[in-house]
């Protein structure tokens, strides 16, 4: 235990740190570089991370599998149902002019909504990814050693 | 381009829309019967728009939008026009048999668990094969070609065999390689043309033809695409893939992808090359008619020494393939209507032999020619409809078949190619004995002991099947309607949009 006293200080300290990065890049990313994916990776980064040091079971107490996934599909929700709520407000498929009073807002509002659903599905596949080679997977996840259909 | 605004048709972009958001709602519905009724209900309302798309197309000529309210061609632009509808139509009847079909035989060959995932890949796919075929965009179809892939690597991994995993990561790899060589030839355009919007491609194509750079790119788009297509020889993944995947998503992929490719290929040579005529300024030609009648002859010799009958239609697969290409290659109005018309009968045919063959592995747990002997007599009807399909595969008069067939030697007499119709007959015999093999053993021989009980497939399998199946008769007996679609696609096609 006392060798890895020094790597649980350090990353009890730096996690926050990337996951706050992580929403910076989310959330300024339609101002400077940046973005849905890039920001997904980082806050994907930190968690994989926190499993290293705490052990993948703990980890999965954390995020279970079943948490991951349905943020997986409510990301692409997000992205898509951003489009379909354009098309009902008069506008084309994901043209943000429509979201606001003004272009510019209109603009800034869309793109920052699918963003989110981007950073969304991004961070848990790549969690989901971790999970699946860290090799304790979860019984519902394709491809576990034995099994019959 | 006539002002796209006037034309942007909401039902093109829901076309790809509904099933790819139907996918994750599948995810997140993790019930086996909740995801194979949304992907069913959803399939269905797919066929709905496809065919108000056909009526639109063939009263307007072409359909038109424009995502996100951006112009041609900076936005990405849908263009639909006769033939992708016909694509389309194929694509999402397709799907919506499939559907029904797979709810009891996913079931007896997927595990439980995971059963809804599949519907939600399916989804998947369905939503991207539509999509390459809708998109006008170069960049944009290479998206959809791997939201399809993909789906469609995680499909045949699910299949019940071990080796299934295999033939997925074989696919993976030949299907990337593929599809990588496509987003290569696309860079490369790019890079001389500064867009990637095909007609837009098409306009500036001329003027930079006669560059190394353009040349590269012709090169690896086609190499790309035939490896998708499964054209003689980088048809090596195929037959793998489609014996050991599930059978439902065998029917889907061997009556779908494969089309969607072809239609990929067609859309590469008339529409982003369409200003040039690439058989006469390149040796684009004889290289296809050559891959082409070497997958006729080769593959259905393959086919004839199978035991596995899965592995059978596999190898017959590619061998349709070159008769599609063949078309294609022809360069003629007569050989482009023979490939078109091809690609829908094959659809057709081969959809009713997988289906068949799904119905006779439910209900025997076997895809061996020696374990289906005398099925005949044990499953009279879903025999039947294979040996349906079978005659059409082969050519005989009043199928299919023989109207591909024919058409595609009318174009080859036409450009006075003797030996090529020759070659067209003669590989039709070597499909004769492969479906004579399947006939002998299902009616002549005996059944093993102890399975003389006739087997039952429940309606929802038998359903689907025969829908195929009598649509293929009726392709066969009135070919008009398909017939005159295909010439008006390919006489707008060689003419220029």
């Amino acid at each position: 235990m006392t060798e890895k006293t020094l790597l649980i200080v350090v990353s009890k300290i730096l996690i926050p740190l990337i996951l706050l990065f992580a929403l910076y890049v989310q959330f300024h990313g339609d101002f400077g570089p940046g973005g849905g994916f890039q920001a997904g990776v980082i806050f994907a980064v930190a968690f994989i991370l926190y499993a290293l040091i705490f052990g993948i079971r703990t980890a999965r107490k954390v995020i279970p599998s079943a948490v991951t996934r349905t943020m997986l599909a409510l990301g692409v929700l997000i992205y898509g149902g951003t489009g379909v709520a354009t098309m009902l407000m008069g506008g084309e498929y994901l043209d943000y002019n429509v979201l606001a009073d003004t272009v510019k807002g209109g603009q800034h509002i869309g793109i920052f909504i699918v963003e989110f659903g981007v950073g969304l599905t991004v961070s848990s596949a790549m969690i989901t990814i971790f999970y699946t080679f860290s090799g304790h997977v979860n019984a519902e996840l394709p491809f576990r050693k034995g099994d019959k259909p | 381009m006539s002002d796209p605004a006037s034309f942007s048709d909401p039902w093109l972009i829901l076309l790809v829309v509904v099933p790819l958001l139907a996918a994750p709602v599948c995810v997140l519905l993790r019930s086996a019967g909740g995801a194979w009724s949304t992907a069913t209900a959803v399939s269905w309302a797919v066929v709905g728009i496809a065919i108000k798309l056909l009526i639109t197309v063939l009263d307007q000529g072409q359909v038109y939008y424009r995502i996100g309210g951006w112009d041609a061609p900076w936005g990405i632009e849908y263009v639909l026009d006769p033939v992708g509808a016909v694509v389309v139509v194929i694509v999402a009847v397709i799907g919506a048999l499939t559907m029904p079909y797979a709810k009891n035989s996913v079931e007896k060959e997927i595990r439980h668990d995971r059963i809804y995932l599949f519907y939600a890949m399916m989804l998947l796919c369905l939503s991207g094969l539509l999509g390459i075929t809708v998109t006008g965009d170069a960049f944009n179809l290479f998206v959809f070609l791997e939201i399809s892939s993909l789906s469609s690597y995680v499909l045949i991994s699910l299949g019940s065999d071990r080796r299934a995993l295999t033939a997925a990561f074989r696919y993976l790899i030949m299907g990337t390689l593929g599809a990588t060589f496509y987003i290569i030839g696309v860079g490369l355009m790019y890079q001389k043309t500064g867009t990637l919007n095909m007609a837009d491609l098409r306009t500036i194509m001329p003027a930079v033809i006669d560059t190394h750079t353009v040349h590269a790119a012709l090169a690896f788009l086609t190499v790309g695409i035939s490896l998708k297509l499964a054209l003689f020889p980088l048809h090596l993944w195929l037959p793998n893939a489609y014996t050991f995947a599930p059978s439902v998503v065998t029917a889907f992929l061997a009556a779908t992808a494969t089309k969607v490719s072809a239609y990929v290929l067609l859309r590469t040579i008339y529409t982003i090359f369409g200003e040039i005529d690439l058989f006469a300024d390149f040796p684009l030609k004889p290289v296809l008619i050559v891959m082409a009648v070497a997958a006729m002859f080769l593959a259905s010799l393959s086919a004839i020494w199978q035991q596995n009958i899965k592995r059978m239609m596999a190898y017959s697969s590619v061998a349709q393939i070159g008769y599609i290409v063949l078309g294609f290659a022809l360069a003629s109005e007569a050989g482009l209507a023979g490939g078109i018309v091809h690609m829908v009968n094959h659809a057709l045919m081969k959809g009713t032999a997988f289906f068949a063959i799904g119905a006779m592995v439910f209900a025997t747990g076997s895809m061996t020619l020696r374990d289906l002997q005398g099925i005949g007599r044990r499953m009279p009807w879903v025999t039947a409809a294979f040996v349906i399909a079978g005659l059409g595969l082969i050519g005989v008069p009043l199928t299919p078949g023989f109207i591909s067939k024919w058409q595609l030697v009318t174009a080859v007499l036409e450009l006075e190619l003797w030996p090529l119709a020759a070659l067209i007959l003669l590989s039709s015999l070597l499909a004769v004995i492969y479906v004579w093999r399947v006939f002998e053993v299902a009616y002549l021989r005996p059944a093993p002991l102890g399975h003389h009980k006739p087997a039952e497939v429940p309606l929802s399998m038998s359903m689907p099947l025969w829908i195929l199946a009598l649509a293929t008769i009726y392709a066969g007996a009135n070919a008009t309607f398909t017939l005159n679609l295909a010439h008006e696609a390919a006489q707008q096609l060689m003419g220029g949009l």
